[in-house]
């Protein structure tokens, strides 16, 4: 039986979780919304890691038709959205009856009107929702259940009677939580049968799409192959699925990292230090790293590493949030837009705005002030990413500089504008040099965590001259 | 064996009871008060005097341990000292605000005279001169130690102190007690210091046993009490040394780690230099992170503040001024970076230490600065892990203990790694 590797890296924000097989390949990776219970959060990131995985499995048995044939590619990917969405559908279940239950408790005057408005809300954002997943591919945004329901729900409020507000917004509050600390237990070859069904609808309602010139050759290509073909992919997925279903993924260790690390329920033996966990994974996909900067949610590191991915020293923030994830998100939440959108707003910037303000909260005080004498929105956010990376500058300095190849990691590597600083500032201060940031950046903790779970530390660490390890470098 | 041990606590408890008593008693017996500074104290001097030392630092550290800093700092922060002052300094004069009561439990004499005698600390010299404002009656002495830039004391710089303790220090000293210097009285002193500091060397030397007898910050602290709070250059400060030695000894022969609040130390895991003061008002607690690891500190700067005896300096009877003046000049802070790189380094590689860390403390400049540096050549040059985590002296605002236990936890797994690494490296 093979045999996999579990590594959880429970971070301020976001909960991650990675599944290696024996040749530390990455076979699944799950995230989601670290949420008031630590277990759940690590639960269900360790689920969709499972079920990710069985995706993997699944496209390695097809593996020669998703190389040569458009539809199997194209379908492969539109299946796993569809699966977001069957198990966002659950939880929105629970969560329609939660609101109900809850408004029901009200003790309110307009107790009927809010459950109207309520039912309104529901039949209102629900097909949205759907649609979006199915169509638009709001399962590849990096967005977890409350964003998705919170900022939908939201809107419709604000379209609801203004005494209702109160009560619609107290509903949703006092509910989304117990719903999200939930946990759902989800049937894989279920939902994946569900999933066919809901793609077999989809393709057979797609209208012929004019070829306008403003997509790529292979997007019309592939739509058309998996238009008239998509049947052969089903069938075909109908004869491995429940080989894949029932397939035992056998998590012989894991390691959990993060912040909140030492809530997860693991022995004391399977918990590591997430300094280490993020530099073993970055080291892992790029070997000549040296340098590693790991931008989190909470906290920004700083790491140095050796030639067999070891740590020699580290430098991070504490006292302060500015210079992370957390000043992007209220940041975002001063000027009313989401997280996503901050980035490429940022990089469309004329220019960068001079930001003083080292607090989180000044900045934002700051920000508003700026805005009032006329400046624009860009160049503002623009000045805040960069005022964001001269923090992290600050920090790889006192880490002891970048003397090689240099890995970006952590979630903010995701926001382009925060890559284009960090790129910038890194040449600008220690010269050209190989810099890489990878797909999934975000997960190097959870990957350094099942590594090092893999590894039976002791038998399995590279062997090398005593003290020497350092000069390799 | 507990008996032994509790031997020298119980001395020690007894010098600092009977200091703060005289000190209670000063009025009555016409005994002169000096506040003095630790780096560079002329202990010997005020003695030859009879006076009585009053350690502002120490008093502030104490009140941090007994859980009373939080409020002085407060008080003086309502009188107008920013939050960027120095928190011994703050803690001192909330303190004095809140009627001067000392550690233990007695009234703090007001001084007769404030003698600054170690001027590397800038915050020391407006620290006096803050109470002076308070006291316009002391007699304020300041001396200015030249800073070892070259990295050596050199006769003219000896010189340009004694010059300064005949036209200056031993004159006021002469005017406010009434009493003339007597060079033998001195002599007698110095020759006692050095019998201290020949214990003291030695003490901090037991730590190249493995396992190490005792833990050379934590508990090293308190080793270094009676030096550092008058008492070198006593006859108790030699028994007391003396009879300290004697129960290391006896714990080498047995074997046995050090004593923590909890207990011995069971294994010794990491052996490590430990750079800057300790946090004082969550000491048990940052110390804990570090025996829970079965982590013993073999080498600490901090140790050495009130003088550094690891190289072979001591007081020296036959030349009195001029071993003050050296001693003032030798303390750790007053040695330059290269100086301060070498010793640590020294300190490292003679009792094999696997690490390295660094306590910025937000409070002391003389300690923090260049601190960051030291760490870089210190792992350039030793390949060693190192570690750096920042907080306090006695501001409990400013000791985060998730943070820095947070960091500890990821260089003590760094260190074991290297452990591992170098367990299965081939034996050559």
């Amino acid at each position: 039986m093979s045999k996999y590797y579990l590594g959880i890296d429970l971070g301020s924000t976001t909960s991650k979780a990675v599944i290696i097989n024996e040749k530390d390949e990455i076979i699944g990776r799950g995230i989601t919304n670290t949420r008031a219970n630590y277990k759940v959060a690590a639960d269900i990131a360790r689920d969709e890691a499972i079920y990710d995985a069985r995706f993997t499995l699944l496209s390695n048995i097809i593996k020669a038709d998703m190389e040569s044939k458009p539809e199997f590619k194209k379908y492969m990917e539109d299946i796993r959205t569809v699966f977001q969405y069957q198990q966002f559908k659950r939880r929105m279940d629970i969560l329609e009856q939660t609101l109900f239950e809850t408004a029901s408790g009200f003790q309110h005057a307009e107790k009927n009107a809010i459950i109207e408005n309520l039912k309104n809300i529901i039949e209102t954002i629900n097909p949205q929702i759907r649609q979006e997943f199915i169509l638009g591919g709001l399962g590849s945004k990096n967005q977890f259940f409350r964003d998705i329901v919170s900022e939908r729900y939201n809107t419709e409020v604000a379209k609801s009677p203004r005494e209702l507000f109160e009560p619609l917004m107290l509903a949703f509050d006092k509910s989304i939580t117990p719903v999200e600390n939930e946990m759902v237990q989800y049937n894989f070859k279920e939902l994946v049968m569900e999933a066919m069904r809901v793609l077999e609808e989809k393709y057979k309602g797609l209208a012929d799409e004019q070829e306008d010139g403003s997509k790529e050759d292979w997007y019309y290509a592939e739509l058309n192959a998996v238009r008239n073909n998509y049947k052969n992919v089903e069938m075909s997925l109908r004869q491995h699925i429940e080989e894949v279903a029932d397939r035992d993924i056998h998590i012989a260790k894991m390691v959990g990292t993060g912040y909140g690390r030492a809530l997860l329920p693991f022995p004391e033996d399977c918990i590591k230090s997430e300094i280490l966990c993020h530099a073993f994974g970055a080291h892992a996909i790029f070997p000549n790293t040296r340098t590693v900067l790991d931008i989190g949610g909470q906290d920004t590191k700083a790491i140095q590493v050796d030639s067999h991915g070891l740590v020699t020293s580290f430098h991070m923030n504490d006292r302060c949030a500015a210079g992370c994830g957390r000043y992007l998100g209220y940041i975002a939440d001063e000027f009313g837009i989401s997280l996503n959108e901050l980035g490429p707003e940022a990089v469309s910037a004329k220019r960068e705005t001079t930001i003083c303000s080292t607090c989180t909260v000044f900045a934002g005080a700051e920000v508003k002030e700026l805005l009032h004498n006329g400046e624009e929105r860009a160049n503002i956010l623009a000045g805040l990413h960069k005022a964001i990376v001269q923090r992290a500058m600050s920090l790889i300095a006192r880490s002891g500089g970048v003397k090689n190849e240099f890995t970006f990691t952590g979630g903010v590597a995701r926001n382009q504008a925060v890559l284009k600083y960090v790129k910038q500032m890194v040449t600008d201060a220690y010269g050209e040099l190989t810099m890489n940031i990878h797909t999934d950046s975000i997960f190097m903790g959870a990957l350094g965590g099942a590594m090092f779970a893999r590894r039976n530390i002791s038998a399995d660490l590279p062997v090398t001259d005593s003290k020497k390890i350092n000069s390799e470098i | 064996m507990e008996a032994q041990k509790e031997k020298s606590m119980i001395l020690q408890k007894e010098m600092v009871n009977q200091l703060f008593n005289d000190l209670s008693r000063a009025k009555e017996t016409g005994k002169k008060v000096c506040y003095t500074f630790i780096p560079g104290n002329l202990s010997e001097l005020i003695r030859t005097f009879d006076m009585l030392p009053v350690y502002p630092e120490i008093n502030a550290l104490q009140s941090a341990m007994r859980k009373k800093s939080a409020s002085y700092i407060k008080e003086a922060e309502k009188n107008a000292h920013s939050e960027d002052v120095c928190t011994y300094v703050k803690c001192d004069v909330g303190m004095m605000m809140k009627g001067n009561i000392g550690p233990t439990g007695e009234k703090i004499p007001e001084p007769d005279i404030l003698l600054l005698s170690y001027t590397g600390c800038f915050t020391f010299m407006k620290w006096f001169e803050t109470l002076k404002r308070s006291y316009p009656n002391a007699e304020v002495i300041m001396i200015h130690t030249p800073y070892q830039e070259n990295a050596k004391m050199t006769t003219s710089m000896t010189q340009y102190m004694v010059k300064q303790f005949e036209q200056e220090v031993i004159p006021k000293m002469e005017k406010v007690t009434g009493i003339k210097f007597d060079e033998n009285k001195l002599k007698k002193h110095l020759e006692l210091a050095k019998e201290s500091e020949d214990w003291i060397a030695k003490i901090f030397e037991t730590t190249k046993h493995r396992p190490s007898p005792i833990d050379a910050y934590f508990a090293g602290v308190y080793y270094i009490g009676p030096i550092n709070i008058g008492f070198r250059g006593t006859q108790q400060a030699v028994d007391y040394y003396k009879e300290l030695y004697s129960e290391i000894q006896e714990r080498i022969r047995l074997g046995l780690g050090p004593i923590t609040p909890e207990g011995e130390m069971k294994e010794e895991k990491y052996r490590l230099v430990v750079e800057g003061p300790p946090n004082w008002t969550s000491f048990r607690e940052f110390w804990k992170i570090f025996y829970d690891m079965g982590a013993v500190i073999v080498a600490s700067s901090y140790t050495k503040v009130g003088g550094v005896y690891d190289l072979g300096w001591r007081h020296d009877p036959s030349r009195p001024l001029e071993s003050l003046a050296e001693y003032c000049m030798n303390c750790y802070t007053n040695l330059n970076i290269p100086q301060r790189i070498d010793l640590l380094s020294k300190c490292i590689s003679e009792y094999d230490a696997d690490g390295y860390v660094t306590n910025s403390i937000k409070s002391c400049n003389s300690f923090s600065a260049g601190q960051l540096g030291m760490m870089r050549e210190i792992e350039d040059r030793l390949e060693i892990p190192v570690g750096f985590i920042e907080s306090d002296l006695v501001d409990p605002r400013y000791f985060s203990y998730s943070n820095i236990k947070n960091r500890l936890e990821s260089f003590f797994q760094m260190l074991e790694q290297r452990k591992k690494i170098n367990e299965n490296a081939p034996i050559n």
